[in-house]
């Protein structure tokens, strides 16, 4: 890393990234998978959305993971965003709930409102 | 019988027993001393404001009358009570409800602004937020004298507990002469209930990395050590790869930024001792040496790791750094109180609805924690304490519910603000045994270098477990407030001089609890096994031989349609029968 130039161009291409129609993508799919998401069942959640997605032959959807937020109560939570849609956020995803989450709200873009939290 | 229409009279103004009579005989005039019934009551509730004279409201309508003489009685019982129409020009006029504006967020997350949010494995979603956009300002515009006096103007104080001036430890270690220097970030997180460093180290570890590369830069150091509990692998992977993310890029290593500025890091791994968490134990044990602490002065900031100058601080103070030098001091000054600056994680664990971490502007009351963002107390129950600041803190009461959280008013009632651990207690938490646990814990870590915390420790939780276990003796609650005060004054290191924290603050509030356990061998909490008996109520017993069934002991007598009874010698008070029980009929007493 040499000056503030490059370090700007690393944001503008990261930016770019998180544009799910610059990685072709319809859907993302973030599973928080801190120490308390995983003690929770966190891996069991990301092991059904990755055989869910396998298994209907879906592969334009990221899935990625990131940190526990502190909703402890609510955890594994689980953020799915469809197009540039409102990231939403749903607790206690286990691996059944995982599955249906794709089906209604990745596939069918209808947010599942009694998972949701804030 | 129900009444239609109840009167309610404020006893307490002078008058008031004239109006009431004045009311009894003309509804007994009317006929209506069936259908509505007076009551004197002392402070009257309801809506409006009270005024000096006889008040008296009328439910189930909520009409309050005001300034009542009995002549104006028999206008209200003829008008209101009997026809039903308020006398308004004896209400008060009730002032306009206007609806309250949204809460405002109670939650600001500054060190917690990308837990949750970002992958921690891709230092580029790191880069996205502004990540070391700070770094690089500091290394291409700023001098080191700079940085420190934006550190100084946001007020910050060190996040592990203590609450030094951050500016003033980076400027000792700045101002010592020797060379090399060393950083070392604490992370060897161990209060019981605590994950708040942990979840920033697993949730956004560059920021943690950024701000000790800016602060290496201020102090002049070139090597920088994380310190991790080998208890969470998670975080301690998440930040390898971080660490060698931030090598790959150009933010570790030689010259970044073009600066000249070299700095690297590495990680050091706890093997388990609570007493590591203490600066002097923590410097020895990355020495490889036995973690004990040793006599400060000298500071490390004069002489600390392998001797030279050192600068320490936790894991939640670094990741301010970088948000403080995008957006100025004055901004984190902005949040707090005047003497704690900024905001503050705390883990809420305990008997509260939601549990997990928060991160709060610091002199927000301690009712807005449990309340507002905990959602209160589990199943409805009664607030008892909190306890904050570890093994080291102490128990508040409920009486400082309102009291804001900040060093100093944490510290006057007997706690310390410690890391952030923030336990919740119910009315069914028994103060003794929350005592007994802690001493049962910092005994466990004692390291064993001073007596008075080795043995003196020893001492006080073997008197707590006599008292838990009935065998509690007149002068034992003045016995443990002398050990106490020798082990608060004659132990090197923070771990022995809090040690006694929870027991004096917790004899301090709710010696009436230990009083019961030692003289009427009860525990009001009905926790202490030694202390409570199981017993069946005869009248609501079925005789459904559940009980008798699930008890592992065979403690319970009773054949089928028979009520039950249970022998209290042979009971162990493991509670399995009040669970199976289908009628309730089994209680602690």
């Amino acid at each position: 890393m040499k000056s503030l130039e490059e370090l700007q161009k690393i944001k503008e291409r990261a930016l770019q990234r998180r544009k799910l129609a610059g990685e072709g993508a319809r859907a993302r799919i973030v599973v928080a998978m801190g120490t308390t998401g995983i003690a929770a069942g966190a891996r069991d959640t990301m092991a059904a959305i990755l055989k869910e997605l396998e298994k209907r032959g879906i592969t334009d959807v990221v899935v990625t993971q990131t940190g526990s937020a502190g909703m402890s109560t609510y955890e594994p939570v689980v953020q799915v965003q469809v197009g540039d849609g409102e990231l939403i956020t749903y607790g206690n995803v286990d691996a059944s709930r995982a599955a249906t989450l794709i089906g209604k709200h990745v596939l069918g873009g209808e947010i599942v409102a009694e998972w949701q939290v804030q | 019988m129900a009444y239609r229409a109840n009167i309610l009279i404020n006893s307490d103004a002078p008058g008031a027993q004239a109006v009431y009579g004045a009311f009894l005989d003309e509804l007994q005039e009317l006929a209506l001393r069936d259908e509505v019934q007076v009551l004197m009551t002392s402070g009257l509730g309801g809506q409006g404001v009270a005024t000096q004279g006889v008040d008296a409201i009328v439910y189930p309508d909520s009409v309050r009358y005001v300034n009542l003489t009995p002549d104006d009685v028999a206008r209200i019982t003829k008008e209101h009570l009997l026809k039903g129409r308020p006398v308004l020009d004896l209400t008060q006029a009730t002032p306009k409800v206007t609806p309250l504006p949204p809460p405002a967020p109670k939650e600001v997350r500054v060190v917690l602004r990308n837990v949750g949010k970002i992958n921690p494995f891709d230092i580029e979603d790191y880069i996205a937020e502004d990540g070391y956009a700070a770094l690089a300002n500091v290394l291409t515009t700023m001098t080191p004298e700079q940085v420190l006096d934006v550190v100084k103007t946001s007020g910050l104080r060190g996040r592990g507990g203590a609450g030094f001036p951050t500016y003033l430890k980076w400027t000792f270690a700045r101002n010592s002469p020797n060379h090399p220097k060393y950083i070392i970030c604490n992370g060897d997180e161990g209060d019981p209930g605590a994950f708040m460093n942990r979840s920033v180290l697993e949730g956004d570890p560059h920021a943690v990395i950024e701000g000790m590369i800016i602060a290496a830069y201020v102090i002049g150091a070139e090597q920088g050590y994380f310190y991790v509990r080998a208890e969470y692998p998670i975080a301690i992977r998440t930040l390898r790869v971080a660490i060698e993310q931030a090598r790959e890029y150009g933010f570790l290593g030689k010259n970044i930024f073009g600066s000249g500025f070299d700095f690297d890091l590495e990680i050091r791994m706890g093997a388990g001792a609570f007493v590591c968490g203490e600066e002097t134990a923590l410097m020895h044990s990355i020495e490889g040496q036995r973690g004990m602490p040793t006599t400060r002065p000298p500071f490390p900031a004069v002489s600390g790791l392998w001797h030279q100058p050192t600068n320490i601080n936790n894991v939640e103070t670094y990741a301010n750094v970088p948000q403080i030098l995008l957006k100025g001091g004055e901004w984190f000054a902005s949040m707090g109180t005047e003497k704690s600056k900024g905001t503050k994680t705390f883990a809420i664990a305990g008997k509260v609805k939601r549990t997990g971490l928060i991160e709060v502007p610091l002199g927000i009351t301690i009712r807005e924690i449990v309340y507002d963002i905990g959602g209160g107390i589990l199943n409805d129950k009664k607030f008892k304490a909190v306890q904050t600041g570890g093994p080291m803190g102490g128990c508040i009461p409920e009486q400082y519910l309102d009291m804001p959280v900040d060093y100093e008013s944490l510290a006057s009632v007997g706690s310390i603000m410690g890391s952030g651990g923030f336990v919740v207690m119910d009315e069914d938490t028994c103060m003794v045994d929350i005592a007994r646990f802690f001493m049962e814990f910092v005994q466990d870590e004692s390291c064993g270098k001073c007596t008075p915390c080795r043995v003196g420790t020893r001492r006080m939780l073997e008197i707590l477990n006599d008292i838990c276990a009935g065998r509690g003796q007149p002068g034992d609650i003045e016995l443990l407030e002398t050990l106490a005060k020798s082990i608060k004054g004659s132990s090197l290191c923070g771990l022995g001089q809090g040690a006694p924290n929870p027991v004096l603050s917790t004899i301090k509030y709710f010696r009436h609890e230990y009083e019961a356990h030692i003289y009427e061998k009860k525990c009001p909490a009905k926790v202490c096994r030694a202390l409570i008996e199981y017993k069946v109520d005869p009248d609501l017993c079925i005789g459904c031989t559940r009980c008798a069934r699930n008890c592992p002991v065979n403690a319970i007598a009773g054949a089928p349609k028979e009520k039950h009874v249970i022998d209290p010698t042979i009971c162990i008070r493991c509670g399995i029968c009040k669970q199976v029980c289908p009628v309730a009929a089994i209680d602690v007493y």
